[in-house]
């Protein structure tokens, strides 16, 4: 990273110099490489992050601390498999999955909504709303999942639903201008010659636009509903609902068996989604 | 649908109109328990009880909070949050470095011949199976673990971040090390020279620029999910932003999302300069 390009070998007269200059390794810091400030840049950020934060290192690395979490990794170790709790587990794991795909299909309809004014179709379209829908896009999307569920909870109450809209706004800002991109970069010939024969800006989108983008849309959709899957399920510790909502109220009154039964099932979900999106997309590419 | 005598006009002909509206109904069908189990009502929004606490909410959020002591504050948590995500990456480096050399298999000696020994496969994939754990516990629930350890205060998502982040780079430091052109480090390796040498002179040269990219872009998350990580306890903007919304106050929760936002754009930005400097 931090080497000056190294000078090629010139032609030049040769000597017997003890150390040839072209063989010199570069200089460690050279003024003139950008690479070279960035890295003092970064090293100097770190030491000052290090030196600000009031890291109780003593506190973390003493003996005390590690018969804490020794004893809390040894109760982690026996989760709780009482059958009434692992119902609640299983209801608790279907509502997490049942908020991420009701927020994934929502943002997907809200995205594909704010898409068509946030995309310029063709070189004459105005698009007059095109600045300031992608401006609430970014506003959407640059609050995260859980920001938005500690402000919903204001208004919907503690419980799923508050978690079901956090997850549709954030997931809304992201989709929609993933989608205003494809809308944008969709093949014009077929929307040109519907244009030229005087169909009406939304027939043109419905016969010629979106049959394209089509597959492009459900698959930037279920991605999303992938990671919603894994964001749903930690919402719940600000009071979203679903198997963080169990997490935090658990883990609050030091109910360790149970805690360690919501985090395998918490462990188990990630993975399984990891392991489908996998498989899917192996079978998908071949 | 089943008028095959008399012609539809072309406007009301769809020739894929029976699958539509199948699809249609299977979504129906597959969405009415999830708007049960989720407690979706809308209603309830429009409330006049929740209705009057949300619009004295949003009623505060303008005009924001500007006074100087607070947006000092502000300003002292979001270095905080910064602060937070650099050094959780710092350490997340130092977990996944040795451990993607100790993993990674085009580093492996006896797999030059053919296949690897029995020792150093069951090693590697041990290995890997700890960066996956790692990774795949969210980093607020490492964060609510260390919380109850460490107690509340940016250590906490230091640590955090620092073990999911450490796993998550781990495991993609491996994937682009092993799809990188294996054939100046297998020389390297088969002249005899050390497994570190054949990575510092045959590997590292070529993904770089790569891995620095892809650590640029794990900083700038970090950064996002640093100010999350507050929400439990664990320091910076989100803690400061979580006291605020539970006292209600929509000036100050206004003030606070605006620099989240001006943070996110910020770190977006650098992070897109840096990896155009040094790739």
């Amino acid at each position: 990273m931090s080497g000056a390009p190294n000078t090629p070998a010139r032609e030049a007269p040769r000597t017997a110099a003890a150390n040839e200059t072209y063989r010199l390794p570069p200089r460690l810091f050279d003024a003139r490489c950008a690479a070279c400030w960035v890295v003092a840049g970064i090293i100097a950020l770190t030491v000052a992050s290090f030196w600000t934060l009031d890291l109780q290192w003593a506190k973390f690395l003493s003996a005390d601390a590690a018969r804490k979490m020794g004893k809390f990794l040894g109760e982690l170790l026996s989760p709780s498999v009482d059958p009434a709790f692992l119902k609640k587990l299983t209801v608790a794991s279907l509502e997490t999955i049942a908020m991420s795909a009701l927020g994934t299909l929502l943002a997907a309809i809200g995205g594909l909504l704010l898409a068509l004014p946030a995309s310029r179709t063709h070189g004459e379209d105005k698009a007059r709303w095109r600045a300031i829908t992608r401006l609430i896009l970014n506003g959407l999307r640059s609050i995260p999942e859980l920001v938005w569920a500690a402000l919903l909870i204001i208004a919907a109450g503690l419980g799923p639903f508050a978690g079901t809209l956090a997850l549709a706004l954030h997931t809304t800002g992201v989709l929609g201008r993933l989608f205003a991109e494809a809308v944008e970069n969709a093949p014009p010939g077929p929307a040109y010659a519907l244009r030229v024969q005087g169909v009406p800006a939304g027939r043109i989108f419905l016969y010629s636009t979106l049959p394209q983008i089509f597959p492009q849309l459900l698959s930037y959709t279920l991605y999303r509903w992938e990671n919603n899957i894994r964001a749903a399920a930690v919402l719940g510790v600000v009071g979203g609902g679903g198997l963080g909502q169990m997490l935090a109220f658990h883990m609050g009154l030091f109910h360790m068996n149970e805690t360690s039964s919501i985090l395998i099932a918490m462990i188990l979900l990630v993975a399984l989604v990891d392991i489908l999106s996998y498989l899917s997309r192996r079978i998908l590419q071949r | 649908m089943n008028s095959s005598a008399t012609v539809l006009s072309p406007r009301l002909r769809d020739p894929a109109w029976l699958k539509r509206v199948f699809w249609t109904c299977v979504a129906l069908v597959l969405i009415a328990p999830a708007l049960v189990v989720t407690e979706f009502k809308p209603w309830t929004l429009f409330e006049p009880e929740s209705l009057k606490i949300t619009t004295r909410f949003l009623g505060d959020f303008f005009p924001p909070n500007i006074e100087g002591e607070f947006l000092l504050m502000v300003a002292r948590e979001a270095w905080r949050t910064v602060a937070i995500a650099t050094a959780g990456m710092a350490l997340a480096l130092l977990i996944a470095i040795p451990l993607t050399l100790m993993s990674t298999s085009a580093l492996s000696i006896s797999a030059l011949p053919g296949r690897m020994h029995a020792m150093p496969f069951v090693i590697r994939q041990a290995i890997r199976w700890l960066l996956i754990v790692l990774r795949s516990v969210p980093e607020l629930v490492w964060a609510l673990v260390f919380v109850r350890v460490v107690g509340l205060g940016p250590s906490a998502g230091v640590l955090a971040i620092a073990l999911t982040y450490g796993g998550m780079l781990g495991k993609v430091y491996g994937e682009i090390l092993e799809s990188d052109e294996s054939h100046a480090t297998n020389s390297l390796l088969r002249n005899g020279s050390g497994r570190l040498q054949a990575f510092l002179y045959g590997l590292l040269p070529q993904s770089s620029a790569e891995l620095t990219s892809y650590t640029v872009y794990r900083w700038e998350c970090a950064i996002r999910s640093s100010a999350v990580l507050g929400f439990v306890g664990a320091g910076g903007l989100g803690q400061q932003m979580d006291n605020s919304m539970k006292m209600f106050r929509g000036d100050e929760v206004a003030t606070m999302l605006i620099v989240f936002m001006l943070l996110v754009g910020l770190a977006d930005y650098v992070s897109e300069r840096l990896r155009r400097v040094l790739a």
